[in-house]
């Protein structure tokens, strides 16, 4: 199940397995979408799969999810998308009110967004055989010219920038899946991060060098990422996170750290330090992103790694997640 | 947030870590042990090792329920719930322990029917749902966590909920330090007390191991703040030669206990004779059984189990490193052959383990402040 949950045993699997099985030559570091030549164009491509419990919760549901989730992989990659294909595997027995809600969802997501869902296919498979639905996509996009993502151009002094609060979605599916008795007013953040791309690159896209939607494994295991694909070490001050209450109390009271939590809607870039004011200003313009801020640098050392510091001067190591996160009690 | 922002104030904290480093003899060296694998895990969290001077050791204690709790016991609550008829529940603490066979959560991917619980009555209330199934919980942790297992047996019994049983591996405190300063190895100046475990039992407890062990001890909170505002309370009994039992946490911690939960302990549980520890062997009158009047609802009495004792690789010296002889690194496995992932020590598999602490927050930190000294 840890190979599935984004963390250490994910990235196991895919260098491990994948990447020497399927890969032929080398594609460089691993990305959340791949730019590929045709017949001398460049087109983005990417691919996910979405398999959330419960299907619906507050602020989005599974249909809508996978579009923006397509859109954030190609987008984060230097990506405007264009077309999404789409999959479902549907659980016999699936209530059709259920799944024409979730077709809506995709459909308004995609308008929204400014995509076009250019085709799909359905299975069905026996009832018991799947959890009531899970969704693949693959998603089409026209590179933005310009903007180059690649972990290897991160220079020592460069700054991480993020959109907004962490730990939103993570916390609002733990919290819909009703197993932990507790409340409280929270919405996912899905939404597509296109707009804050977009607006980074109008006001520094020479100044943009990496940039990620810290999905499953939170802004952790981004960094962490980024950290190991680069060789540099990653200081974030850890005051500066922006963290919701509402996140920050339930991950006190469940033990888990917020930088472990998944989000669905925020988004990490690291800028030339010249670019860094610009592009922090263009972001915070950008409905949304009013909370974005500037969350650390790139340092020499820890080579690797990634550092929280706090404004006591005290520090600590930030790993990768290790499978899910789970609750903690005594 | 209230109750939390207060205690993890920088200023305040630059302010308690000048007062320690002035009260620390320099020609000293302290060696202060916090029992609780939660001050451990605080401490690696808020890298309060950062703001304490050098001659001041945290040797990490034995209070956490999941490291110390024997690889067989795992492997017998498993055992139950490999009847399809069972669902399994426990607190997520222990959903990646491993047994010889993998851990719940191991299990859950190859079919088990494993559930996390936040609480012992959310166990209660998934026997209620399910009249045709046998849940049966999995039930660690100290003073803490007894009376909510305590306070759910009864209800049950109360609502003749027969369909749910309890696999009791609670253990206490007290013995737990005892065996701690028995060790010959052992050399402590302090404790920094249990927080949450005293809520229930108090203060009182403790007071043999300052009047007769001669070593301070002060019940502490959680936040950066309380843990050394505690270190003050010790350091200011240790230049005094004073040797006496403290309440840092009196926000939380009342000093005579909390009778309720005892009462519902006592009605509940009765100790058993031994119990195996793991790193730590075993050690008399250290844990707790469900009692004959609640037998019915004891999981040990209704299944068959097996009952193996397993033993630690030896190579790993979760033992030394539990009584604070050796540091995690100093271990021959450490960040080897035993990671939070693959663990292979007690210490390493629960975030509140000495070792798992020290590898996830301080392992590997050490290069890297040399060259913030520059640049941060």
């Amino acid at each position: 199940m840890a190979h599935g949950a984004g963390g250490k045993a994910s990235r196991r699997l895919i260098e491990g397995l994948f990447v020497p099985l399927l890969c032929e030559s080398s594609l460089g570091p691993l990305g959340d979408a791949a730019h590929i030549q045709i017949d001398g164009t460049r087109i983005a491509v990417t691919a996910d799969s979405f398999v959330v419990k419960p299907l619906s919760f507050p602020g989005g549901s599974i249909g809508e999810l996978a579009v923006n989730g397509t859109v954030n992989d190609l987008a984060v990659s230097g990506a405007r998308a264009q077309a999404i294909v789409v999959t479902f595997v549907l659980e016999a027995g699936l209530p059709t009110e259920i799944l024409e809600a979730e077709v809506r969802a995709m459909g308004e997501a995609a308008r929204h967004a400014g995509v076009v869902i250019a085709g799909g296919d359905t299975k069905v498979v026996e009832h018991g055989k799947a959890d009531a639905m899970y969704i693949t996509t693959a998603g089409f996009g026209c590179p933005i010219p310009g903007v180059t993502i690649d972990p290897g151009t991160v220079r020592t002094g460069d700054k991480i920038l993020l959109s907004g609060p962490v730990g939103d979605h993570g916390i609002t599916i733990l919290l819909a899946r009703g197993e932990l008795d507790l409340e409280a007013d929270l919405r996912s953040d899905t939404r597509s991060v296109f707009p804050f791309v977009d607006a980074l690159q109008r006001a520094a896209a020479t100044g943009i060098r990496w940039m990620r939607d810290p999905t499953r494994g939170g802004v952790a295991t981004s960094l962490n990422e980024l950290a190991r694909d680069s060789r540099k070490g990653i200081v974030i001050f850890e005051d500066d996170i922006p963290v919701r209450d509402t996140v920050r109390g339930a991950c006190e009271l469940l033990g888990l750290d917020p930088l472990h939590i998944a989000n669905e809607g925020q988004f990490l870039a690291v800028l030339a330090p010249e670019f860094a004011e610009a592009g922090l200003q263009a972001i915070r313009e950008v409905p949304g992103g009013s909370e974005a801020c500037i969350i650390g640098e790139i340092q020499d050392k820890p080579a690797g790694s990634v550092l929280a510091m706090t404004r006591y001067g005290a520090s600590r190591i930030v790993d990768m997640l290790v499978g899910d996160p789970l609750p903690r009690i005594c | 947030m209230r109750y939390v922002d207060e205690f993890r104030d920088p200023e305040l904290i630059n302010k308690t870590a000048a007062e320690i480093r002035r009260l620390a003899d320099p020609r000293r060296h302290y060696r202060l042990m916090e029992v609780c694998g939660g001050h451990t895990h605080a401490i690696y969290r808020f890298g309060l090792k950062d703001v304490l001077p050098e001659n001041i050791d945290l040797i990490h204690g034995p209070g956490c329920p999941v490291c110390v709790l024997p690889m067989g016991r795992i492997d017998d609550g498993l055992s139950m719930a490999s009847d399809s008829n069972v669902i399994f529940t426990a607190f997520g603490d222990m959903m990646r322990v491993p047994g010889r066979q993998g851990s719940p959560l191991e299990h859950k991917a190859r079919g088990m029917d494993v559930r996390i619980v936040y609480s012992p009555a959310d166990a209660l209330k998934i026997a209620k749902a399910n009249p045709d199934r046998h849940v049966m919980f999995f039930a660690i942790g100290f003073e803490t966590t007894a009376p909510s297992t305590a306070l759910t047996l009864m209800r049950a019994k109360e609502q003749g909920i027969r369909n749910f049983s309890v696999f009791c591996n609670h253990v206490t405190i007290i013995p737990a330090i005892r065996a701690i300063l028995d060790s010959p190895d052992m050399r402590l100046d302090g404790f920094i007390g249990p927080g949450h475990v005293s809520t229930v039992i108090g203060c009182r407890p403790y007071e043999w191991i300052a009047k007769n062990e001669w070593k301070p001890i002060v019940v502490s909170g959680f936040e950066p703040l309380d843990i050394l505002q505690s270190i003050v309370m010790l350091l200011r009994q240790l230049q005094k030669g004073e040797s006496i039992v403290e309440n840092q946490y009196k926000r939380v911690v009342p000093w005579e206990g909390n009778h309720a939960a005892l009462r519902a302990m006592t009605q509940v549980f009765e100790l058993r004779p031994y119990f195996e520890w793991r790193g730590l062997g075993f050690i008399s009158q250290s844990a707790l059984r469900i009692n004959q009047a609640y037998a019915e609802w004891d999981a040990e009495v209704r299944f068959q189990i097996p009952g193996l004792r397993v033993t630690d690789p030896k190579a790993a010296q979760c033992g030394e490193v539990l009584k604070g002889v050796l540091k995690p690194a100093q271990c021959k496995l450490f960040g080897k052959e035993c990671t939070p992932e693959y663990p292979i020590g007690a210490l390493m598999v629960s975030s509140e383990g000495s070792c798992a602490a020290f590898y996830n927050y301080e392992h590997r930190k050490t290069s890297a402040l040399i060259s913030l000294g520059t640049t941060a």
